[in-house]
């Protein structure tokens, strides 16, 4: 028969951990998406030349690991006693951080939209706001859908990270049963299961919208 | 009335206008044409002011194209063009497309934009396609959908640029008879075509450009009749 130490109250507090990995996932992914869609914008306006600084800083974060940002930025915010706590030390690096692959995928994004397309929309009068709203925007969001449907699962994955700087999320959760119960597999399994569930519907929304956009293409 | 004055345009270090000057007046129809790299098409999108010219000057109705107080987006849904590619916007129906500058530009109501964009759609035969997407549509049919979308603007001047070079040969004549109904109705236009029949028939006066050059402009009877250019006899003879 199969027994476990694991009880309602361990597992609210399991549930407790997923909405914090929710919580840091949400914030970063949105910021993070609409810093990306700006600074895509501006790479694509602004030419390579005069986005190189931009280019170069968003290179930094997509390049240095993710734990080395983060404990650097919370040394950084203690030094210079900005008082940030480590929900809102792990959201600004992660933001950046998912900023700084979104810039790309919005970069790819816009590119993937023929220059003859657009000066279609602009040859019926159409402003430049008016061509990325009505034409370059939905023409780029499908195609840069799945790359960022791939890098909202990878931010909320990595934000696991930010347990090094105390905050107990989903994976600090269950490492903490882990120490007190014993039962590792278990306990981890169960810990995949609920990171299993919150991707899953995100990645059947991709494919949704994916399938409904498809029969214009 | 398009003025065109001694307009030039360079790619580089390559000149592709050089010293163009031409007057297309109400109701006219002139076609362009010559071979490829003569700068034809580049006249087209410098008078739609989607190329800045080097030199010269092009007036619509007077007001200067490429001066900086020149509201383009404006001077725009005047001019109408429609290119070689016909750039259909993939995520929007036959219907959508047409709609959607009439409504952001012109600033018509939902209602309003349907009827004109219906009214288009129907006058290039494609009444019965409203709710289709481009890309279920033949070429012919794209590109007439461009007409309309272009014709939607209401625009008192239409400019063609090789609207047929792309598609395939029996497809060519239904856009063909677009734009005769449209130079039948008393539309203003300008095409750069390759199609020396239908040049022959619709135009009131025909251009010959040759490297950047209008060599000759005359009359169809006059130009295919008895070209006095020799580039222009060589081009006739090759194209015959």
């Amino acid at each position: 028969m199969f027994n476990t130490a694991l009880t309602w109250s361990d597992l609210a507090f399991l549930a407790q951990g997923a909405a914090m990995t929710l919580a840091v996932t949400a914030v970063s992914v949105a910021a993070g998406t609409l810093l990306g869609i700006l600074f895509g914008v501006i790479r694509v306006q602004a030419g390579t030349y005069w986005s190189a600084p931009l280019t170069f800083v968003l290179d930094v974060f997509r390049s240095v690991p993710l734990l080395i940002q983060l404990v650097l930025a919370n040394a950084f915010q203690s030094i210079a006693k900005l008082g940030w706590g480590p929900f809102t030390t792990s959201c600004v690096v992660l933001s950046l951080y998912t900023a700084a692959y979104c810039t790309e995928i919005v970069r790819g994004g816009i590119s993937s939209v023929p220059a003859t397309t657009r000066r279609a929309s602009r040859s019926l009068g159409m402003t430049w706001w008016q061509d990325m709203r009505y034409i370059v925007a939905p023409l780029a969001t499908r195609v840069s859908l799945p790359s960022w449907i791939g890098l909202a699962l990878g931010v909320m994955k990595d934000s696991a990270l930010v347990l090094w700087l105390g905050l107990i999320e989903l994976l600090r959760a269950s490492q903490i049963l882990v120490t007190r119960l014993q039962e590792p597999l278990f306990i981890l399994l169960i810990c995949g299961a609920i990171y299993f569930l919150i991707s899953f519907p995100i990645a059947r929304l991709g494919g949704y919208l994916e399938k409904r956009w498809s029969p214009n293409d | 009335m398009i003025e065109i004055e001694n307009v030039r345009k360079s790619f580089g270090t390559l000149e592709v206008l050089k010293g163009i000057d031409l007057t297309v007046k109400k109701g006219e129809v002139v076609t362009v044409i010559g071979g490829s790299g003569s700068g034809k098409s580049t006249l087209l999108t410098c008078i739609n002011g989607l190329e800045p010219i080097d030199a010269g000057r092009i007036k619509i109705d007077g007001t200067e194209v490429h001066a900086k107080s020149t509201d383009l987006n404006k001077l725009r849904s005047k001019v109408g063009i429609v290119f070689q590619q016909w750039n259909a916007f993939p995520h929007l129906t036959v219907l959508e497309n047409v709609m959607l500058a009439p409504r952001k530009v012109l600033g018509l109501s939902k209602q309003n934009a349907e009827e004109i964009a219906v009214k288009q759609l129907t006058h290039v035969g494609l009444g019965e396609k409203l709710s289709v997407y481009p890309n279920r549509m033949s070429g012919g049919q794209q590109q007439r959908m461009a007409i309309a979308r272009a014709l939607a603007m209401s625009p008192e001047y239409m400019l063609f640029d090789e609207v047929t070079s792309a598609l395939d040969p029996q497809l060519v004549g239904e856009v063909l008879d677009t734009l005769r109904m449209l130079a039948s109705e008393g539309m203003t236009m300008i095409c750069v075509t390759h199609e020396m029949k239908f040049a022959r028939e619709v135009s009131d006066r025909v251009a010959f450009f040759h490297k950047g050059v209008m060599a000759e402009i005359a009359p169809p009877e006059a130009l295919f009749g008895a070209p006095k250019d020799p580039e222009l006899q060589k081009f006739l003879a090759a194209t015959h």
